[in-house]
């Protein structure tokens, strides 16, 4: 019996108005892997993970997470993934703990006061439980929206921007969060970065796109070697610039 | 984790209860929030009040009709903040930016929807209640004296501030918060047209079929009846019941199309202005 992946896409368009924000991408991803998606602005990245989320409609094609159809069949499915993004916020004058709680009780958690301690220990975030979530700084904000993307405990788990505006210190710790978390449960992760280093360390995959298409989409070492770049970032420019082909022709 | 279903008609007390319990840990935590919910509703009545006080010495009609105003007063604000309470919490997710939160969760729009009801009978009750012992104190006017009645005119207009609430919520999910200033206006536009103040036929005649239309206008005119006549018009109430029935079912499905229409144009990714 084939194994139903995560995360599939097939031909996936959406068009706003008479705007191709995505032109017929398709992609599967396995089971416990991670996978960067990268592209500049107005690239497709957040359009896709939106689709995928069931947030927007697709205008032809198809994407299924974990087997259900998004967004018709989505229920089947949401309380089994979680996502994290800056462009979304936490309830400010909520506590941490009352943000946690409410949305521990929206995906179903069991023992959720347990769930809560636990997230609260990994994610050190036991100091802030009962301070509002709008006083923290903007780093101890990303590791509660994080807690709230790991309540239910997803399979699929999808990040826009998980870094973004942190410094690196913060940075590096979520990286490493989100490293052991892929590992305890065999997550699937689909995170959208602009910061190739990022992508270099975490993902065994990535998928570059520009002007809502799909440009290539590899492991980092095979980009690298393809590309005859030493960094993510050399390969990015090659793409964004129009000098991939060019590039892998003279190799 | 807790046994879940999988359909859109799926209704858990369990998530609803969450939504209550978000909206009142926000309510706790925002003494300007809980001013607000009285601060208005005491102005409106003190002001009416004292107008009513004044007519009443000088008019031997509204010396016979007392009450007419503040009472009309008092269910204008279970119309009006019935709605502003519904339409209030739904904008507190666009204004916090965590709509895009609850849509990625397994939250149900009923169960989104009956959690924004909850939470306008809570902040009406906590607005309300402090102004109508007040109204006693003040003016001797007592709505609890109304009865059964009373029952009648606060679900008649309960059903009707959701109904408009619904559909508002909608059209700021589609449109982001440009809509916003409707939640705030839109039940104005009732105003004039459901005779809170005066009866039906003071109307123009081509206008009085309009108002007819309108739930509201029975419970305002059962009223009349009630304090001036000394009689409850059942027959108004089942009139108003059965447009609020049309009103709530044509809110949800408004609601239901403006969201399907935000998904497809993406309207919950930005849900800004």
């Amino acid at each position: 019996m084939p194994t139903v992946p995560p995360i599939a896409v097939e031909r996936l368009v959406k068009i706003y108005k008479t705007i191709p924000a995505v032109d017929e991408i398709s992609f599967a991803l396995t089971r416990g892997s991670i996978t960067g998606l990268l592209g500049g602005n107005g690239a497709g990245k957040t359009t896709t993970i939106a689709a995928i989320m069931g947030l927007t409609t697709p205008s032809s094609g198809r994407v299924s997470v974990l087997g259900a159809e998004m967004p018709r069949q989505r229920y089947r499915v949401l309380h089994r993934m979680n996502f994290e993004s800056p462009y979304v916020a936490m309830p400010m004058r909520l506590t941490v703990r009352q943000n946690l709680t409410v949305f521990g009780m929206l995906y179903g958690v069991d023992d959720l006061k347990q769930r809560i301690a636990q997230l609260a220990e990994e994610l050190d975030l036991v100091d802030l439980l009962d301070r509002a979530a709008g006083r923290l700084s903007d780093g101890q904000k990303t590791r509660v929206a994080l807690a709230k993307a790991l309540i239910n405990m997803p399979e699929v788990l999808l990040l826009d921007e998980p870094t973004a505006s942190l410094d690196p210190d913060t940075a590096d710790w979520i990286r490493g969060s989100l490293e052991r978390y892929r590992r305890r449960r065999n997550a699937t992760l689909l995170i959208a970065s602009h910061n190739m280093a990022e992508v270099e360390r975490l993902c065994d995959r990535v998928i570059i796109m520009k002007c809502g298409r799909i440009e290539d989409d590899d492991t980092p070492a095979r980009l690298l070697a393809r590309y005859g770049r030493q960094t993510l970032e050399e390969v990015f420019l090659d793409v964004a610039r129009g000098r991939g082909i060019q590039h892998e022709a003279a190799q | 984790m807790n046994a879940r279903s999988e359909s859109v008609f799926d209704f858990s007390p369990w998530r609803a209860a969450a939504m209550i319990l978000r909206y009142w840990y926000l309510l706790r935590s925002s003494w300007p929030r809980l001013l607000d919910l009285v601060y208005w509703p005491t102005v409106q009545m003190i002001t009416w009040g004292f107008l009513q006080y004044y007519i009443m010495q000088n008019a031997g009609f509204f010396a016979r009709a007392g009450g007419t105003f503040i009472g009309a007063v008092l269910l204008w604000d279970i119309l009006f903040r019935g709605q502003l309470g519904f339409s209030i919490s739904f904008m507190e997710e666009m204004w916090a930016r965590n709509i895009g939160n609850l849509m990625m969760s397994p939250l149900r729009p009923a169960e989104f929807i009956s959690a924004l009801m909850v939470m306008s009978i809570v902040r009406l009750s906590l607005g309300l209640v402090p102004v109508t012992l007040l109204a006693i104190a003040f003016f001797g006017f007592n709505l609890y004296g109304l009865g059964l009645a009373l029952a009648a005119f606060f679900v008649n207009l309960m059903l009707t501030s959701w109904a408009v609430g619904i559909f508002v919520s909608g059209l700021v999910l589609r449109n982001g918060l440009g809509a916003e200033n409707l939640a705030w206006s839109i039940m104005f536009l009732f105003m004039p047209l459901t005779c809170v103040y005066y009866p039906v036929t003071t109307l123009p005649l081509w206008l009085q079929p309009v108002a007819w239309l309108l739930p509201p206008t029975y419970v305002f005119e059962g009223l009349r009846a009630l304090l001036i006549q000394k009689e409850f018009r059942a027959d108004l109430m089942l009139h108003a019941l059965a447009l609020n029935a049309a009103f709530f079912a044509a809110g949800v499905f408004g609601f239901v199309k403006l969201l399907q229409s935000a998904r497809r144009h993406g309207s919950l990714i930005q849900s800004g202005e």
